[in-house]
């Protein structure tokens, strides 16, 4: 596959008051491929998926975008580059149907009215690129839509805006057997059309049945990031768990990290 | 029956509606507790028929017709600028005062500076505007809950009302076009002019949707229903113009009085223009999406903050205008102007037209049909004879009646949809 990544972080670090939440995370996401992001719960994959969505400011390290160094301050700088994220706490509003939550904040207009017809055509269009016939309507409520049509819609207004990149926050954590199967296939597909996926997950089978790399998070600390074909499931168990296997991972933990309470030349 | 399935839509499969699918998913809504205004206006229904059954000489009577508007203007007006604040589950609680104090600005600058109605109607609508402004940026920027800033914003707002007047004094007005607002009429055929343009100009833009969605291969409306709801609004408009340009002077040799009150038609651009503000521009799609899901619309990159201005911006504004009217009818304004039950029965008047209390949900429209009820209830249960607590007690039952069906409605939607 392309050997150049296209969004790629170098030694992010992030810390919320007093607690450092990432420390010297980096990452690479290639086009045409899924890299899926493990860890364990409370690792830092929210967090790090808010920082390159620009919800959080980074307060150390660099994003780099096709090979350009650049700031995302907000979630519209991260569009403006074609960067997606699905979240893991949908945002999606319930009160609106399918076609105002895929355009939500980018609204078609003609004049100063908004252009329905527009929109739900090229909704449509999408939902049909993604092979999704699934819903009744196009202007169903989105409350009234099982877990993973939501998934889907919220899927799908990723899609929407020629991007590049889209990043899928624990997508099916919420899903049963066979919605989960339909949004892992919607994840392969976006890959396979050219974009570059980021899947967070915790399910060991999902990760390994879509993806083609694996980056695993450990207590804000990249431990390695490798090609799902080189590694099995219990290696990744244990970078997960413990943040080294064999010679993958972070290095044993220095002598210097621990403080030291022999007694001696105590000040 | 039939269905013919059509492709659309970039060819996502769906089912051609019928009139009687059509009729289906309206009631299927409504079972899955999305019931809009049905229940306010059948409620008005229920009631008009009681009044109209038990007091058919004056309830039923063209003056009466008539006075339920003037009567209801500043309620209503004040109901559809709350509809953008409740939308955001947000509630303001000064907006009766804040009208009484719009009101107090032009009588003040009408009678005793003696500037002309064209500086001091835009004056008290400024003082509105300037109002909202304040009350929204103390909720969005300082993030005090709108109950706390609304409700020291009420008990200020009496203050200043009556330091305005002086500690009390009445301020009347005698500018003929500021009085005629809330008390004239418009000729008979103004009134069947106007009425006319409404359901033609209705009848146009249906049309010309259905026409052009079904161009471009989208669903539409099953014509049958849009001819429906063009005939309904002829019906309703046209009989009620009929009613109101009926001679209602009890000497009409002294003083005739017939014709549509010209606040009709104040209160139906207002509606038309906030309607078309809340359902067809970006604007009104932001103000939904910040009601339904705040953080949602953050990540959307809508500027949450000042949507929450704005809609208190709009409802002061409007409260303003009902502070206009309400001077206007009283041709004078007093420390109690926007005081007492404007205020609870604006908030009724949204809620029982059936905008949701929680956010998110809600139409212009319900204002004006719940205002309805309101005016429905003051004015019939006057004419029978109750007292003023007994009407009291009533519209506060009815208003908790509202308020059950949304939370009842909430719970539902919340068990039918995912
Ligand atoms: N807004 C925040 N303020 C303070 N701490 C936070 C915040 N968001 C996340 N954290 C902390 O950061 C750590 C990583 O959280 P998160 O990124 O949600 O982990 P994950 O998604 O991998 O489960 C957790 O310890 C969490 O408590
Ligand atoms: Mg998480």
């Amino acid at each position: 596959m392309a050997a150049t990544p296209l969004l790629e972080l170098r030694g992010i670090d992030k810390s919320f008051g007093p607690v450092q939440v990432l420390h010297d995370v980096g990452l690479s996401v290639y086009p045409g491929e899924v890299t899926a992001l493990v860890g364990d719960n409370g690792a830092g994959k929210s967090t790090l998926v808010k920082c390159i969505s620009g919800i959080y400011p980074i307060d150390g390290g660099t994003v780099t975008f096709e090979g350009n160094e650049v700031a995302i301050h907000s979630p519209r700088d991260a569009s403006a580059l074609g960067i997606e994220v699905v979240y893991q706490d949908l945002a999606l509003c319930d009160n609106l149907d399918i076609v105002q939550n895929m355009f939500l904040g980018r609204e078609k207009t003609s004049g100063i009215v908004l252009d329905e017809a527009t929109m739900e055509e090229m909704a449509g269009e999408t939902l049909r690129s993604l092979s999704v016939r699934t819903v009744k309507s196009l202007r169903q409520l989105v409350a009234s839509l099982s877990g993973g049509q939501r998934q889907t819609v919220a899927i799908a207004k990723a899609v929407l805006w020629n991007s590049r990149v889209v990043i899928l926050d624990e997508p099916t954590a919420a899903l049963g057997v066979a919605q989960t199967a339909q949004v892992l296939e919607l994840v392969r597909r976006l890959a396979d059309n050219g974009l570059g996926v980021v899947l967070i997950s915790h399910n060991m089978n999902d990760v390994f049945a879509v993806s083609d790399r694996i980056a695993a998070l450990y207590l804000g600390r990249m431990a390695a990031q490798v090609k799902a074909s080189d590694v099995t499931h219990s290696q990744i168990v244990e970078l997960i768990t413990g943040g080294r296997s064999g010679n993958l991972g972070l290095p044993a933990e220095k002598p210097s990290e621990f403080i030291d309470i022999t007694p001696g030349e105590a000040q | 029956m039939t269905t013919t399935t059509t492709t659309t839509a970039g060819g996502i499969q769906a089912v051609k509606p019928t009139v009687a699918s059509h009729i289906r998913d309206y009631w299927g809504r409504v079972r899955g507790g999305d019931l809009g205004s049905l229940p306010a206006v059948l409620g008005l229904l229920v009631l008009a028929l009681i009044f109209g059954v038990a007091r058919s000489d004056t309830f039923l009577s063209a003056l009466n017709f008539a006075n339920l508007f003037t009567q209801s203007a500043q309620v209503v007006f004040i109901a559809m600028g709350l509809v953008f604040v409740l939308l955001l589950g947000e509630i303001d609680l000064s907006a009766g005062f804040a009208s009484g104090v719009c009101g107090a600005v032009m009588a003040i600058l009408l009678t005793n500076h003696g500037l002309p109605w064209y500086v001091a109607i835009p004056a008290a609508m400024l003082a509105g505007i300037v109002i909202g402004l304040m009350l929204g940026v103390l909720v969005a920027k300082l993030g005090i809950p709108s109950f706390v800033v609304t409700l020291a914003a009420f008990l200020g707002f009496q203050g200043v009302l009556l330091t305005m007047l002086k500690g009390g004094q009445n301020i009347s007005i005698t500018d003929e076009f500021v009085k005629s607002l809330n008390n004239g009429n418009l000729s008979t055929a103004w009134s069947w002019g106007l009425a006319i343009l409404a359901v033609v100009g209705y009848a146009g833009i249906q049309l010309n949707r259905v026409r052009s969605r079904a161009a471009r291969n989208l669903i539409t409306d099953p014509i049958g229903i849009v001819l429906f709801r063009i005939g309904g609004l002829a019906v309703l408009l046209f009989a009620a113009t009929a009613v109101l340009t009926q001679e209602r002077a009890i000497n009409p040799a002294i003083n005739s009085l017939k014709g549509v009150p010209i606040v009709v038609p104040i209160i139906a651009i207002a509606m038309i223009i906030w309607s078309f503000v809340l359902g067809r521009t970006t604007y009104g799609r932001h103000v939904y999406a910040v009601g339904g899901n705040t953080e949602a619309a953050r990540r959307a990159g809508i500027p949450v903050d000042r949507i929450r201005i704005s809609v208190f911006v709009i409802c002061s504004f409007m409260a303003s205008i009902g502070g206009i009217l309400v001077v206007s009818r009283a041709s004078s304004v007093d420390p109690n102007t926007g005081g007492s039950n404007i205020l609870l029965y604006s908030v009724g008047a949204a809620v029982i037209g059936g905008t949701s209390l929680f956010g998110g949900k809600g139409k212009v429209i319900n204002a004006v049909i719940g205002g309805a009820v309101i005016a429905v209830i003051d004015n019939g249960m006057g004419l029978m004879g109750f007292s003023s607590g007994q009407k009291y007690i009533f519209t506060g039952l009815v208003l908790l009646a509202a308020a059950s069906v949304d939370a009842l409605a909430r719970r539902r939607a919340s068990a039918t949809g995912s």
